[in-house]
């Protein structure tokens, strides 16, 4: 192990620096909640619920870490990948609408899924506060949609087709795409919860989650494209950084 | 990556970029408003819920561009150095 600490400082600093980039000059425009939709109850019940993942994410970072520290410099790296991802709004012809995608993911199948719930949490955080981009009251809200729905649902999905003896690019591609669609799935949940009222709740998740539809086939296709190249390039240019989450890579 | 992966690439990526452009100018008046939108705030307004300012708002006037150029000739460099370092110096990661 050659990875010293002063090299993971400098990941770290360079993350953050990565991070910065992202004061877009515009709203990225997607997923997130924006401040103030969920009624408080609803906003505490997201935020309690998603505080076990993070833990359990951060127990994953600290324990994969004191075995190889070079864990620490390629979760960064994802870190700053998923932040930049979600905040870069995809115009989407079929529905004259624009959103983005999630990156959570292709996050997963490279680091695992409980640092992906870390560190993007992280980058939502960062978003809430300083891009206008979701909120502070909905964060436990899209920390649930996009990092623990996301990254779980990727990973499992990466696993299964691995398992089935498909390919690493399918596999890589089924996460991207089913990771975007669940992580829809679970903000529509969310909103349906909180907002359904008088009507009927399963009413108001299928109005909403269809309204989501021509938006989002198209963005799941190419997140998956997105994360099948990713992991294709990495897969070509450094094999034994996928040896960190993946068996059979190198 | 090979010449011929890289030519596909750029095939694929010039592709994309022309279809992009001809949805554009083919759709001249379409908003582009973003699904949180569309969709969110369509959905929390009819239920009598909209969206509040967030509470630190960057989104005034020029202000979030000059952020942008500092974090960007910063960031840039920074970022430019420590992809090095991860994808190509092998001697840097020993996994």
């Amino acid at each position: 192990m050659i990875l010293d600490s002063k090299f993971d400082k400098r990941i770290i600093t360079g993350s953050l620096a990565f991070f910065l980039i992202c004061f877009l000059p515009d709203k990225a425009q997607a997923m997130h909640i924006s401040e103030g939709i969920l009624p408080a109850s609803w906003a505490g019940f997201w935020f309690v619920l998603s505080i076990p993942f993070i833990i359990w994410g951060l127990a994953d970072i600290k324990k994969r870490a004191a075995m190889n520290p070079g864990f620490k410099a390629m979760t960064a790296m994802v870190g700053a990948a998923i932040f930049i991802i979600s905040c870069m709004p995809i115009p989407v012809p079929t529905a004259g609408t624009c959103s983005h995608p999630c990156g959570t993911g292709l996050g997963a199948i490279l680091i695992g899924p409980g640092p992906t719930i870390v560190v993007a949490s992280i980058g939502l955080l960062l978003q809430a506060l300083f891009l206008a981009h979701g909120g502070l009251t909905t964060f436990g809200a899209d920390v649930m949609s996009m990092g623990v729905g996301g990254a779980l649902s990727g990973y499992l999905i990466f696993k299964l087709f691995r398992k089935m003896g498909l390919s690493f690019f399918i596999a890589a591609f089924a996460a991207g795409l089913i990771s975007d669609w669940v992580t829809y799935s679970i903000t529509s949940l969310e909103l349906a919860c909180a907002l359904h009222g008088d009507v009927a709740f399963w009413d108001m998740f299928l109005a909403i989650i269809i309204a989501f539809i021509p938006t989002q086939i198209p963005l799941g296709i190419i997140e998956g494209f997105l994360s099948a190249g990713a992991f294709g390039f990495i897969k070509s240019r450094r094999p034994e950084l996928l040896g960190l989450n993946i068996e059979g890579v190198c | 990556m090979n010449k011929k992966m890289k030519q596909t690439a750029l095939v694929i990526f010039s592709l994309c970029v022309a279809a992009v452009f001809m949805a554009l100018l083919m759709t001249k008046d379409t908003q582009w408003s973003g699904v949180d939108e569309t969709v969110v705030e369509k959905f929390a307004e009819e239920a009598g819920r909209e969206a509040r300012d967030p509470y630190i708002n960057t989104d005034q006037g020029d202000i979030l561009l000059f952020v942008f150029l500092l974090a960007g000739v910063a960031g840039g460099f920074v970022l430019g150095y420590y992809y090095r370092d991860v994808f190509t110096d092998k001697r840097v990661l020993e996994l």
